[in-house]
């Protein structure tokens, strides 16, 4: 997912079966963020049809993002770190904010910053998420933040690295926020 | 190349998500091949067993490839840990570190791009049979 050049005509090719495509990263495997972003359009209005309220939509659309988040981790420490994992939790953060976030959309996190309030409270912010660059909200749903997505994501390299997290607050548009909780497990 | 192993992938609530045994092509005598059927069942035994110590041991180092775990008997267990926490357990009689490693990160690799498919659910059992081929073919190349 990137934001650069299309692909080119390979689409009508043959693929080869997925467990003989390769994994390292190459003009191939990037999608232009039109698609993407009509990509995203129908799962929002998918979701739309099929969730009650707000709330549950900010669910559906937080599951869509687990679903992606825990193969973009596996896919992202291969391609980078091969044979390291991160262990602890600032760590874990760091990757989140640069390296995921710039595998995916293209650019480094805006900030990173620990919540005054709460102890285990951390904030990513991220001033123009390019996914949800496109998307208009009627006012009736003002309060439903299309972050939920890039939310789910973050969730899930969390919970993949053995952080157990629980999403705070989206802030349309901008912050996406978590209270992480590890389970005692650094010293 | 010869050694017998069993290989087991163990998904994140402790169940096994691939299972496989590896060991010499042919089994001529009547009377190995029964002493072999007797310690099937352990093999998953002793691998439920070393989960505990992979346990212990994958949140104090940051390498994906932990050696050697446990020991039972004449067996040693090794293990490597996936960034998900996905755990590939090797039971095998001879120890071979660079083979073990070398097979542990191209199934690794079989992993995501199976993972990469967004109907396989996660924790879910692999059952592709061109995922066993591969791996099978691994296990001949490094074991």
């Amino acid at each position: 997912m990137s934001q650069q050049a299309t692909r080119s005509s390979s689409s009508h090719a043959k693929r080869p079966p997925i467990l003989e495509r390769n994994l390292a990263k190459g003009r191939s495997n990037e999608v232009s963020l039109s698609a993407l972003a009509f990509l995203f359009c129908e799962m929002l209005s998918y979701a739309t049809k099929k969730s009650s309220g707000i709330q549950d939509m900010e669910k559906k659309l937080s599951d869509f993002g687990y679903r992606v988040g825990l193969r973009t981790l596996e896919l992202i420490i291969f391609r980078d770190r091969p044979g390291r994992r991160d262990t602890r939790l600032l760590n874990v953060l760091t990757f989140i904010h640069s390296t995921v976030w710039k595998t995916l959309f293209g650019k480094p996190a805006d900030a990173l910053e620990k919540g005054t309030d709460n102890e285990d409270e951390y904030m990513i912010s991220d001033n123009e998420p390019n996914v949800t660059k496109f998307i208009a909200v009627p006012k009736e749903m003002s309060q439903l933040s299309c972050g939920a997505f890039i939310g789910g994501i973050v969730e899930a390299v969390l919970d993949g690295s053995g952080f157990v997290s629980a999403p705070s607050d989206f802030t349309p548009r901008t912050k996406v926020s978590y209270n992480v909780y590890d389970l005692g497990r650094q010293s | 190349m010869s050694s017998n192993s069993y290989f087991v992938i163990v998904g994140t609530r402790d169940n096994p998500l691939y299972e496989a045994e590896f060991g010499p092509a042919s089994r001529g005598d009547g009377g190995g091949h029964q002493k072999k059927d007797e310690h099937k069942h352990l093999n998953q035994f002793i691998v439920h067993a070393a989960l505990d110590v992979v346990d212990d041991l994958m949140w104090g180092t940051n390498a994906m490839y932990l050696k050697v775990v446990d020991k039972f008997n004449e067996w040693f267990i090794s293990a490597y840990v996936t960034a998900s926490g996905t755990r590939f357990m090797l039971l095998h009689d001879a120890p071979n570190q660079d083979g073990i490693r070398n097979f542990f990160q191209d199934t690794h690799e079989l992993y995501i791009k199976t993972l990469l498919n967004p109907f396989t659910e996660t924790n879910a059992t692999l059952t592709s049979p061109t995922l066993d081929t591969k791996i099978r073919a691994l296990a001949r190349k490094w074991l």
